[in-house]
């Protein structure tokens, strides 16, 4: 098992041996040689940004508020979606569940069929196989990693005191506007382009999760403060072309989708890398990270 | 070795012998039946239904429809999975057509020399030669003009027949439809009192058998023949892969969601040409059901569920109340959500706070 055998690798033969012996693991677990996958770092920035979840006003839905979020520190993140090969490696070492697909995608697509629970065992091998610190990013995180491919909630949506259907009717016409095709089968890494920053595949037809839970806040009166607040951790978010909602154990997009409207294509995630390891830092310092 | 076309073909020939083939016995009737005056329809694809008098006009006519078969690949869900569908005039299910009472149905139907199978037309709103199915026969290159009286009113399946096994599997490869013949002084409800709807919109619910490989993905083939043998195992299963409105999942969601206003009042008519299905209408009812699709029978009121049995059309009017998107389903949930049954209501018009209003809005629980 990787960690273990991590942990018993002598320092003094790391940094040669160390690339050749994942090479060799990845050839048993069906892994590309890629031994630790490619972050790149987000320098601190500033986005406004529709929270998540559901909002309430004087006991009506209310749009999300939109708030000015700021990145303090560099954010180290995947550059690509975590594959299906790796994601693979990790079943092999008996420390992931099989993802829940059966179609024929190509070997290096991203992991897809990966439920929030699924992501989180990942993050938790990846970590100790790598001897840095994965973890799934926030909402507010894939935000800003996400940029100009971030989508956001709908717009346009009524909000009549007297006709709560109005808002039922425009959000159901707003998903149709979208004009989204179904575009089942997931493609190649790289296949969704580069966004501004140099991130591959955001808002394709994967949805990634995010560490964000579900959550109903109802806002003061004046708008201006919460007045109470529900989270729900049986569910959390996902970011792609729409945010969507679902609980923690389901992956596959079409079976916990939205009650209107195209449900997600595919449900996938990256990783944010928190703390690099000593491995990881000759890895990266060799041009393997 | 027989090629597959004459297999099929073959098997069809069986169908036709046990038909008798009635001759018309009365000339009287036949120069009655001349001498009626006749209207051309121009049927239109599901869920829309041709334009139509709810109250007839003037005697009985011969009404001329002409369908033309279509055999084509369709893609039935978002995935992209293949059905090598068999169709009357193209669409899943075939067009609606609307007569009444006492009127003769002219029925012309093609099969171009572009398909590759023998069909034909049972239509159960006829009497007689297996529906029609026994005189109407054809192969690809020929087309064939029936004409059978409307004697009784109501929803009434058509679908194709051409011959044992060839019959289920023509029918859950898409080819059946319906027609309804309403009386001609319009329907009436369990009193008596003539009601009219405003719109009317035809469901045909269909179930589907699309077999897997190995690995559990759905197989594609390259005409409905080559399918044929591994469809027919999924059939014998008797569990669809698919259960859906309108030839594929969501065809009646969307862009494509019906639509409707408060005040309005709607008839749905609902076909199964070859298993039960119960439809609802999430939020709705059905005012005035005709569950067995006969309006010489009273309408049921106040339905929550009805029940269309395998091989027959039922409708259900309903006047909308209240605004909002409505979930109309097989309400076996698990055909309507997971297998595809479901369509959706637009549904424009003022809320009515007296039917229903969120009294207090979700909030934590009170702690006292």
């Amino acid at each position: 098992m990787p960690p273990l055998i991590m942990k018993l690798v002598p320092i003094a033969v790391a940094a040669l041996a160390l690339p050749v012996w994942l090479s060799m693991q990845a050839a048993g677990g069906h892994r590309p040689p890629d031994a630790v996958a490619r972050t790149i770092s987000i320098d601190p920035h500033s986005i406004v940004y529709p929270m998540p979840g559901e909002y309430l006003k004087d006991g009506r839905p209310q749009a999300n508020p939109k708030v000015e979020r700021h990145l303090e520190g560099p954010l180290e993140i995947m550059a690509y979606q975590v594959s299906a090969a790796d994601y693979a490696a990790c079943v092999s070492a008996g420390a992931c569940r099989p993802a829940e697909e059966t179609r024929s995608v190509p070997r290096d697509a991203p992991a897809t069929g990966v439920s929030y629970l699924d992501a989180v065992a990942y993050a938790r091998w990846y970590t100790e196989a790598t001897g840095s610190q994965w973890r799934l990013p926030s909402d507010e995180e894939w935000a800003l990693a996400a940029a100009e491919r971030f989508a956001g909630e709908f717009e346009g949506v009524e909000n009549d005191a007297n006709n709560p259907a109005r808002r039922w009717l425009t959000s159901y016409q707003a998903e149709v506007e979208l004009n989204r095709k179904p575009d089942p089968l997931p493609r190649s890494r790289g296949s969704f382009g580069l966004n501004s920053r140099g991130l591959a595949d955001f808002s394709g037809n994967v949805w990634e999760w995010t560490s964000t839970c579900y959550v109903r806040t109802t806002l003061a009166e004046d708008g201006s403060d919460v007045a109470s607040s529900v989270n729900n951790c049986g569910v959390h978010v996902l970011e792609g072309l729409h945010r969507a909602y679902m609980s923690n154990f389901v992956s596959d997009g079409k079976s916990g989708g939205c009650a209107v409207g195209l449900p997600p294509d595919n449900l996938g995630f990256r990783l944010v890398l928190d703390h690099r390891g000593w491995v990881g830092r000759i890895l990266a310092h060799l041009s393997f990270g | 070795m027989i090629t597959r076309r004459e297999a099929l073909f073959g098997a069809a020939l069986g169908a036709v012998a046990v038909a008798a083939l009635p001759a018309l016995s009365a000339t009287v009737t036949k120069a009655e039946i001349r001498g009626l005056p006749r209207e051309k329809i121009t049927l239109v694809a599901p869920p829309f239904v041709h334009p139509h008098d709810q109250i007839a006009k003037g005697g009985p006519k011969i009404v001329e429809f002409t369908m033309t078969i279509e055999e084509k690949p369709v893609v039935i869900d978002a995935e992209g999975t293949k059905l090598n569908a068999m169709t009357y005039n193209g669409s899943i299910p075939g067009p609606l057509m609307v007569v009444h009472q006492d009127d003769y149905i002219e029925l012309t139907l093609i099969n171009p020399d572009t398909n590759s199978l023998a069909h034909n037309i049972d239509f159960h709103a006829a009497t007689g030669a297996l529906g029609g199915g026994g005189l109407t026969l054809i192969n690809p290159g020929e087309q064939v003009t029936l004409r059978f009286k409307a004697t009784r009113t109501g929803t009434f399946v058509y679908h194709c027949a051409p011959g044992g096994a060839m019959i289920p599997w023509h029918v859950v490869s898409g080819m059946n439809g319906a027609i309804m013949v309403l009386p001609r002084d319009g329907l009436r409800n369990d009193k008596g009192e003539p009601v009219k709807y405003d719109k009317i919109f035809y469901i045909g619910e269909s179930d589907f058998y699309i077999p897997r490989d190995e690995k559990g993905n759905f197989k594609s083939y390259e005409s409905a023949g080559d399918g044929y043998d591994d469809t027919v195992k999924v059939m014998r299963g008797l569990v669809p892969t698919h259960v859906v409105f309108n030839g594929k999942v969501g065809s009646l969601t969307g862009d494509d969601a019906m639509k409707s206003k408060v005040g309005e009042t709607v008839l749905i008519v609902h076909s199964q040409a070859n298993r039960d299905t119960r439809p609802h209408l999430i939020g709705g009812h059905g005012d005035y059901v005709w569950e067995q699709g006969k309006f010489a029978n009273p309408p049921s009121k106040d339905l929550e569920t009805w029940f269309i049995r395998g091989g027959s059309a039922g409708s259900a009017l309903y006047t909308f109340l209240q605004p909002g998107v409505y979930a109309y389903v097989n309400h076996n949930l698990i055909e309507a959500v997971e297998l595809g049954a479901t369509a959706h209501f637009k549904v424009e018009g003022e809320w009515d706070d007296d039917l229903m209003t969120q009294v207090e809005a979700p909030k934590p629980i009170a702690t006292n």
